[in-house]
């Protein structure tokens, strides 16, 4: 009886939610991408002129926000679907665009054409999505919705069968939900990959009155944004999978810590549990049932560090984010000493797919010993960056050339920088390893959370690997030694190197630490913070070698061995371009009339090289910075 | 960085304020430095001395929160914000490059305010705009594609900007003595 009022309750709503978005799409639907990325780009101006152009033309078109598409490339985006026409999405928008499109293909039915990036749905016309080289490497779970649904309106997701897992998992029990996650063999996607199924049977396992469900959204790599994306694209998926969570392991409360960095998302997402509480699908008595899960908002202050489990909870409870040793684990002990399964945004929102598609599909995705998907920022030297979800197994090679489309500007692939300051750079001759957490691993990065970075002939090896480092020395929490002393040491070595005062020996110490800092921390933020260094060390040895042993850096990027110059025979006496640009007056001009830089003024601010024209392309970068004779 | 007139008063009572909202026990300190941040844009040090005389907790407990977290700033913010992201696309192409440049021409280090309270300088992790890199938030405005030209260009705008309403200004004194 229970059971079906679940059911029907939720048939109700679904043809409420089906109702109104069929009425929507009966007349013209611009949907605009406004995700951070989307809007960075200039999305609200875009949309700013939709809404006005369409008024002042008294046309009958309704203008929607969505989140991200994972196109990053061609941002600001927006779909327009009107009846009679494929829905068109266009790519690079600006105002003026947007004012002819509102004129000629709202008010002239043309939708030019020449404008438009992609179609959506199959037609006689214009290529779609699956016409792109990447979509034969794609498979979308996570991001299937993103960017095509209103993530401030819980009715769109409703109508593409939201929420339906959750009345499937009412119906079910709770040791079923959990065999299907252990027989599904999904892994964690925070980056460790622990098995999700084995979590969920210790946390349901460990008697208590009170447990806790917490989705880990502080997303803190530089150059990693699927979390906050998924969270601003589509936070209903990510919630119907907590909710599923919470009935499997028999918890009441749960909480979603996003960083405080993310405003648009943290914003959203508050929107999201206010409507899924208002049509009762989260609170007490969840559709009519006698289950009841609420979830509230947890802004983190905003320390890398705090994406570790046990630090997460600590700062949760309001003293500082440092790690605790472990057993017990969060599952048993956790958030005020209850038990909590913590997992990541993409493995809730993985979880509302598995219960909706079945444990067997999901296997049948990626590989043995980790099945799915994998989703990756892919950007830095690459010509298509942008949002990507491709089956694990697939290669480096692949994700760099073929969905990446290659590097831009002739340039030479030099490496990849996988899984944030916890990775690793791998080289050319490991691109065609298959990408799943043990392969990554072996190879010397790490899964990560999944920030990719391509690098290219122009990056030094050396300054990447000093980034990283200095990035995860900042953010160490100071309660190991190895991590807070040994990084920190290092740190100055990698500094003395790029300044060309290393020595030979300073390598076997790096290689020393690293290994101590390794054995000696005890969170996964110094166990993994030596990765950089280590993999440059073995696949870019010879980097390494040259700064130190001749003074050079082989990219021309670290700047104390770098000088500019200006080749005599390639200046033009006829242009000043390079004497304007200089910020601190360096350029002069010579009795000949050619150009020259006094070198003791010059920042080396790289201002000249890129001004000058690319006809004469005079100026050049010197390492070891030695002036040749004239 | 001095304290402006009149401030020691304002901080006195924003801080009075909060703590007669939340309450003084010690897992409210976290909340407290917010909502005291949010009040004054950032967390003078005598607020902090304020906050754990009340508290009744050491001084180095509430510096301690306060340095750990990235959110808490110590310094003011200036009237404009410029905030250079350091993601790693932008640095690969660049960004310590326009980080340096806003640093020689406004004289201070990243972290730091301009005396005048004009400007402050911040490098923030990836603003999640990476194919416009190198990126800079100029007061939440995204500028993309910044070399050291363009930090001459936004600062020379704000320069203008400012004479002309100093300019303004004087005009409508002008205009009151007639």
């Amino acid at each position: 009886m229970k059971i079906a009022t679940a059911a029907e309750h939720y048939a109700g709503m679904k043809a409420k939610a089906e109702q109104k978005i069929n009425s929507l799409q009966e007349k013209t639907l611009i949907r605009v991408g406004a995700a951070t990325c989307g809007l960075a780009a200039g999305a609200q101006k875009v949309k700013d002129t939709f809404v006005e152009e369409i008024k002042h033309k008294g046309l009958d078109a309704e203008i929607i926000e969505v989140g991200c598409m994972g196109h990053c490339y061609a941002e600001p985006m927006a779909i327009i679907s009107k009846p009679g026409f494929p829905a068109l999405c266009y790519g690079h928008m600006d105002e003026g665009l947007a004012k002819l499109l509102v004129e000629e293909f709202l008010g002239n039915d043309d939708p030019c054409y020449e404008y438009a990036l992609v179609a959506l749905e199959p037609n006689d016309i214009f290529p779609t999505f699956s016409d792109f080289p990447r979509d034969a490497y794609e498979k979308k779970i996570i991001l299937e919705h993103c960017g095509f649904i209103d993530p401030e309106d819980i009715d769109h997701y409703l109508a593409r069968e939201g929420y339906a897992s959750l009345v499937k998992t009412l119906q079910m029990k709770p040791e079923e939900i959990i065999s299907a996650m252990v027989d599904s063999g999904l892994r964690g996607r925070g980056g460790a990959g622990f098995p999700v199924g084995k979590k969920w049977t210790i946390c349901r396992n460990t008697p208590s009155e009170i447990k806790y469900i917490i989705c880990n959204a502080d997303e803190g790599d530089p150059g990693a944004f699927m979390d906050r994306s998924v969270l601003e694209s589509n936070p209903h998926q990510v919630i119907e999978g907590m909710l599923i969570c919470a009935y499997a392991v028999g918890a009441t409360k749960g909480y979603i810590y996003v960083r405080n960095e993310y405003p648009l998302a943290v914003q959203r997402v508050k929107t999201a549990i206010e409507q899924a509480r208002k049509k009762g699908l989260l609170g007490s008595a969840i559709l009519d049932s006698t289950f009841s899960f609420d979830l509230e908002v947890f802004e983190g202050s905003g320390a890398f560090v705090c994406g570790e489990e046990s630090a997460l909870i600590n700062s949760m409870e309001g003293k500082m984010g440092v790690p605790q040793a472990r057993p017990p684990y969060m599952a048993v002990s956790g958030f005020w000493g209850r038990p909590t399964v913590l997992n990541n945004v993409k493995t809730f929102a993985y979880v509302t797919a598995i219960i909706k598609k079945g444990a067997g599909w999901f296997r049948e995705i990626g590989t043995e010993a980790t099945p799915g998907t994998a989703v990756f920022t892919l950007v830095g030297k690459v010509a298509n960056t942008g949002l990507v979800e491709v089956p694990m197994g697939t290669t480096l090679r692949q994700l760099v050339f073929d969905i990446g489309e290659g590097i831009p500007n002739d340039k030479e692939f030099k490496a990849v920088q996988i899984g944030g300051p916890s990775g690793g750079c791998l080289p050319e001759e490991t691109l065609d390893i298959p990408i799943d957490f043990d392969s990554l691993e072996k190879a010397g990065a790490i899964m990560g959370s999944g920030g990719l970075v391509v690098l290219d002939e122009d990056d030094c090896m050396v300054a990447i690997a000093r980034y990283f480092l200095e990035f995860t020395q900042q953010e160490s929490c100071g309660k190991c030694t190895f991590c807070r002393l040994g990084t920190k040491h290092m740190l100055d070595i990698l500094t003395r190197i790029t300044q060309g005062k290393g020595s030979l020996a300073d390598l076997d110490i790096l290689q020393e630490l690293a290994e101590d800092i390794k054995m000696g921390s005890l969170c996964n933020l110094g166990k993994t913070a030596p990765n950089p260094i280590l993999t440059t060390l073995r696949y870019f040895r010879d980097e390494y070698e040259a700064h130190i042993l001749e003074g050079r850096c082989p990219a021309r990027m670290c700047k104390d061995l770098i000088l500019y110059y200006i080749v005599p025979e390639k200046c033009t006496k006829l242009c000043n371009v390079c004497v304007g640009s200089c910020p601190v007056e360096a350029i002069y001009t010579r009795e000949d009339g050619l150009k020259a830089i006094d070198q003791e003024k010059c920042v080396k601010c790289d201002n000249c090289l890129k001004t000058c024209p690319p006809e004469h392309n005079a100026v050049i970068k010197l390492s070891p910075p030695v002036l040749p004779e004239e | 960085m001095p304290l402006l007139e009149g401030e020691e008063e304002i901080i006195c009572n924003s801080v009075t304020d909060i703590l007669g909202k939340l309450g003084t026990s010690r897992e409210k300190l976290i909340p407290v430095l917010q909502q005291v941040q949010n009040k004054l844009g950032y967390l003078p040090t005598l607020a902090m001395h304020k906050i754990a005389e009340n508290m009744k907790i050491p001084a180095v407990d509430v510096y301690g929160i306060a340095t750990f977290y990235n959110q808490f700033r110590l310094n003011p913010p200036g009237k404009h914000q410029f905030k250079v992201c350091m993601g790693t696309a932008c640095y690969m192409v660049g960004g310590n490059i326009a980080l340096d440049s806003f640093e020689r021409r406004l004289s201070i280090k990243e972290g730091e305010t301009t005396p005048d309270r004009e400007f402050s300088l911040e490098r923030v992790a990836c603003v999640g705009c990476c194919t416009l890199a190198p990126v800079v938030l100029v007061d939440e405005e995204v500028e993309g594609h910044v070399t050291p030209t363009r930090v001459d260009g936004i600062l020379l705008t704000f320069e203008t900007n400012g004479e002309k309403k100093t300019e303004e200004g004087t005009e409508e004194e002008g205009g009151s003595e007639v």
